[in-house]
Parts: C-alpha cells; sequence; structure tokens
C-alpha cells in the first residue's frame, strides 16, 4: 500500500503541563498532628514527586500550612504540638531520634508568606547563610551569590547595588531575595507558603515564573490560597479540608475533572 | 516577560500546523488519486484519516486543559478557542478527503467517464484557500485572512458548472449515472473543503483583529421589538 509520510510527527510535541512520574521524594503515612487536644491533621498519606511543583490547597483551617511545616520540623518550635505517624524524605524518617533539624532544615528550604529578608545588604543576606555553612572564600562567595541572584531571577535588577540594604528593594524583590537566600545552599526541596500573597499581580506572575523554572533543580511544594496560581504553576495539586487529605492527583485532574465533590465545589468557588 | 504560558500557546501553535499538513495531505493526494486512477492512495488516504481525528481529540484535550488551569484572557483566550474551531474545520477537510478516496475507488471499478479539467482546477483553488488562510495564521496576517473568504465564490461556481455538465452526461446515457453522481460528490466534498478553508480564514481574522466578521451580509438588520 502506499504511504502517506508526514514530515513532522505530532507525538513529539509534549506539553509541559503533563506532570511527569519522577521519583517519589517525600512520603507521608498515616501523618496526624495535635494542637494540645485539637487535632489538626488526621491521617495524611501522599507521597511527593522529585522535580515537580505540588500545590496544597484548601480553604483557611483545613491544615495546608500545618503541613507544609511538618515536612522541615517547623511545627517543633510550638509548645504543645504531638505528630504521629510518619514522614519520610528520602527513605530518612525525619522526626527519628537521630535527625538533626539543622540538617534536615537545609535539605528543605523554606520561603514564607511575608518576605523576611535581614536587615542587611542584598549581599550578606545570602552569605550570612553560606558563611554559616561554612563557606568563607569571597570567590566562591561571589559565585554562589551570583548563581543564587540568578535562579531567583533577581541578579538583573540588583547588581549594581549588591552591598545596599535589601529592606530597599520592593516586596516582589525581597521575597525573590528570600528565594535566592533559600537556593543559595541548594536544598533538595523548597517549600513556599503563600509566596506571593502579599504581592501585586506584576511581582506575582514574577515569583510563579520563578516557581517553574526552578523545578528543573528543585522538588517544590507550594501553600497557596489562589487557586488560579495553583493551576498555573502546580503539576501535582492536594486538596485538603478540615485537616484531611480529601484529592490528590495531577493538577490537570484535579481542576478539569476532579473525583470528589468537595474538590469541585472548592475550585469551582463554591464554597470555601 | 516571556512566560511558561507562551511556551504552551506556541506548541498549540505547532500542534496545529501539524494538523494542518495532515489535512492539507489528506486533500492533495485524494486528488492525485483521483486523476491518476490510484486506488491505493485513496486507499491509504481513508487510513490516514486515522491521524487527523486522533489530533482532532488530542488537541481539543490540550484546550480545555489550557483553558482551565491558565483561565486565558484576552488575544490569549482568542487563540485558544479559535484552535478549538480550527481542529474541528481540519477534522472536517480530513472527512471530505476520505469520501473523496471512497468515491474514486468505485470511480477506477469502471473506464473513465471523461477527462477531468474542473475538478483540478477546484481542488487548486481549495487546497490554495487552506494553504492561504493556515499561513495567514502563521503569519499573524489578518488582510491576507480577509483575502482568502471571497474567493469561495470562485469554488462554488465551479461545484454549479460541473454539476450541470455532469447532469447533462447522465441526462443523455444513463449509463454514466453511477460515475457521474460519484463525480459530483467529489465536486461537493471539494466545495465543502473550500469553506471550511474560509472558516478557518474569518477564524484567522477574530484572532488578531478581535473582530468576527462571520455572516456579516446575511444578518438581518436590528429585530423589531414589538
Amino acid at each position: 500500500m502506499a504511504e502517506i509520510t508526514t514530515a513532522r510527527m505530532a507525538s513529539d510535541l509534549v506539553s509541559s503541563s503533563m506532570a511527569p512520574k519522577t521519583k517519589e521524594v517525600i512520603n507521608l503515612d498515616q501523618l496526624s498532628l495535635f494542637y494540645g487536644t485539637s487535632q489538626a491533621l488526621k491521617d495524611i498519606s501522599l507521597k511527593i514527586r522529585e522535580n515537580v511543583v505540588t500545590a496544597f490547597i484548601g480553604p483557611s483551617g483545613c491544615g495546608k500550612s500545618t503541613l507544609l511545616r511538618c515536612l522541615n520540623r517547623m511545627n517543633d518550635l510550638i509548645d504543645n504540638v504531638r505528630i504521629e505517624g510518619t514522614c519520610e524524605i528520602g527513605n530518612q524518617n525525619i522526626y527519628g531520634p537521630d535527625v538533626d533539624v539543622v540538617e534536615l532544615r537545609k535539605r528543605v528550604g523554606m520561603v514564607f508568606q511575608k518576605s523576611n529578608p535581614f536587615p542587611k545588604s542584598i549581599y550578606e543576606n545570602i552569605a550570612f547563610a553560606l558563611r554559616l555553612h561554612g563557606v568563607k572564600k569571597k570567590n566562591e562567595l561571589d559565585d554562589v551569590i551570583e548563581r543564587s541572584l540568578r535562579q531567583a531571577a533577581l541578579w538583573e535588577e540588583v547588581k549594581d547595588r549588591l552591598h545596599s540594604s535589601g529592606l530597599g528593594l520592593s516586596g516582589g524583590q525581597q521575597q525573590r531575595l528570600c528565594i535566592a537566600r533559600a537556593v543559595a545552599i541548594q536544598p533538595e526541596i523548597l517549600l513556599m507558603d503563600e509566596p506571593a500573597s502579599a504581592l501585586d499581580p506584576l511581582a506575582t506572575a514574577k515569583i510563579e515564573e520563578l516557581v517553574m523554572d526552578l523545578k528543573k533543580d528543585y522538588t517544590i511544594v507550594i501553600v497557596t490560597h489562589n487557586m488560579q496560581q495553583a493551576a498555573r504553576v502546580s503539576d501535582y495539586t492536594a486538596f485538603f479540608y478540615l485537616g484531611r487529605l480529601i484529592e490528590y492527583d495531577t493538577t490537570l485532574k484535579v481542576f478539569t475533572n476532579p473525583s470528589h465533590k468537595q474538590t469541585e465545589d472548592y475550585v469551582t468557588g463554591r464554597f470555601g | 516577560m516571556q512566560r511558561h504560558f507562551d511556551q504552551e500557546l506556541d506548541l498549540l501553535k505547532q500542534k496545529l500546523l501539524v494538523m494542518a499538513s495532515y489535512a492539507e495531505d489528506a486533500v492533495g493526494n485524494a486528488v492525485k488519486a483521483l486523476s491518476e486512477r490510484d486506488d491505493q492512495l485513496a486507499r491509504a488516504v481513508i487510513k490516514a484519516d486515522d491521524s487527523l481525528d486522533t489530533l482532532e481529540v488530542e488537541l481539543d484535550e490540550f484546550c480545555i486543559s489550557l483553558l482551565a488551569l491558565h483561565a486565558p484572557i484576552a488575544s490569549d483566550l482568542r487563540l485558544i478557542t479559535i484552535a478549538m474551531k480550527i481542529t474541528h474545520d481540519l477534522e472536517r477537510v480530513g472527512d471530505e478527503a476520505t469520501t473523496i478516496a471512497r468515491r474514486v475507488i468505485e470511480l477506477n471499478a469502471e473506464p473513465q467517464l471523461k477527462n477531468y479539467v474542473d475538478i483540478p482546477r477546484m481542488a487548486v483553488l481549495a487546497l490554495a484557500m487552506l494553504k492561504d488562510s493556515l499561513d495567514a495564521f502563521v503569519n499573524r496576517h489578518p488582510m491576507k485572512a480577509r483575502e482568502v473568504v471571497p474567493r469561495d465564490k470562485q469554488v462554488d461556481e465551479l461545484n454549479r458548472q460541473i454539476h450541470r455538465e455532469l447532469v447533462s452526461y447522465m441526462v443523455e446515457s444513463p449509463s454514466t449515472m453511477t460515475r457521474g453522481l460519484n463525480l459530483m460528490v467529489i465536486s461537493k466534498s471539494l466545495e465543502r473543503i473550500a469553506d471550511h478553508a474560509a472558516n478557518i480564514a474569518e477564524e484567522v481574522v477574530y484572532l488578531y483583529e478581535g473582530s468576527d466578521i462571520r455572516h456579516i451580509k446575511k444578518s438581518p438588520s436590528k429585530p423589531t421589538v414589538y
């Protein structure tokens, strides 16, 4: 039979919005968390993949930030917190007795809702953590600082004023400085707790683009109240309600055809 | 600022162009199968239609995911919605090519009724319309797209002419009936392909100018309110 050939193959064209099935690096099993007697997280079992963006969504008080803070033991700083179940990162139970929390937080960096640069120069904001981790030579510091600021898409805007105060930057720039600071020590995982909720739309768009760039190098978990942000930036989405994990799937599935009615009601804005 | 979303939109355009190249090939090959009386090529056209169907489904799913995940507005929104319409038009073009191929196989079972002159001319016009409307899409050229739309009339006229001619054959000699009807169907399919090309051109105008030029002459003046 005569063959019809078409030069370009459609199957070569793959969208980046198709969630990749990379290795699972975070493994939560039956994780529960109590503040005193009140239970904030109920039997959460969840596996998070490497080098993708996973979004935690859900109405206020659903436990998404609490869960995020479990991943680098930020909840240890709160009195009366009790945790049951396991949370493994790269096969290590991070709540095990021999875990060095400082080492853990080096592997699992965090960016907060409100940007919190140190009251120091842009350069020193990043150099501080590096010196703490043993980087002393100036040229080595310079290199890492430039690389981190480039990764945070801030280098071009600040390269001529590295020694002026970090607090003189705009809100969006300060947040990117915090991201540069977090990536300077090359964590495996980057936790972001509503990193753009205090920013204007343009600065928000920059942070979102940055998140999508950074997933090449880091595993990112982001908590957001902004549903469209979760849709735009994440590969996988977990929906929480009243301390429970209701649905966890590819972002495409959650936003086009969720399996649970509660998820559908939330993502379409019917409640929450 | 280059957005990640722009890469997705570029991908959408590339996928559309791949689909368009399949559709153009299908029509070109179907007409070639007719003029060269090539059964094998006709069968290959019918088989290749599956790829167009698959691409239609794939592109629709992709557009829906872009709508759901990015909540696009303005020109982004227009691009995605017209992409969905263009895929539908291209899939229909593929179906018409399949119809032509089926009729070619039937025609080849009998001696050729006459020398084909007008049908290849129609095919050239229809394919040029398809190509120009897609070029206008790729090159952001709404004026070129506007020029495509009125060319549909030439194809319509040729179709009418072919019908008259075939009717005269069939009246004269009823034994030519089957071949005459098959050729009429082919002519009608080419006319429909030109319609789809004109639709694509109108969609391209909407994409780049934001103005809807469909049915402008046909629409009645303001409806009377009683």
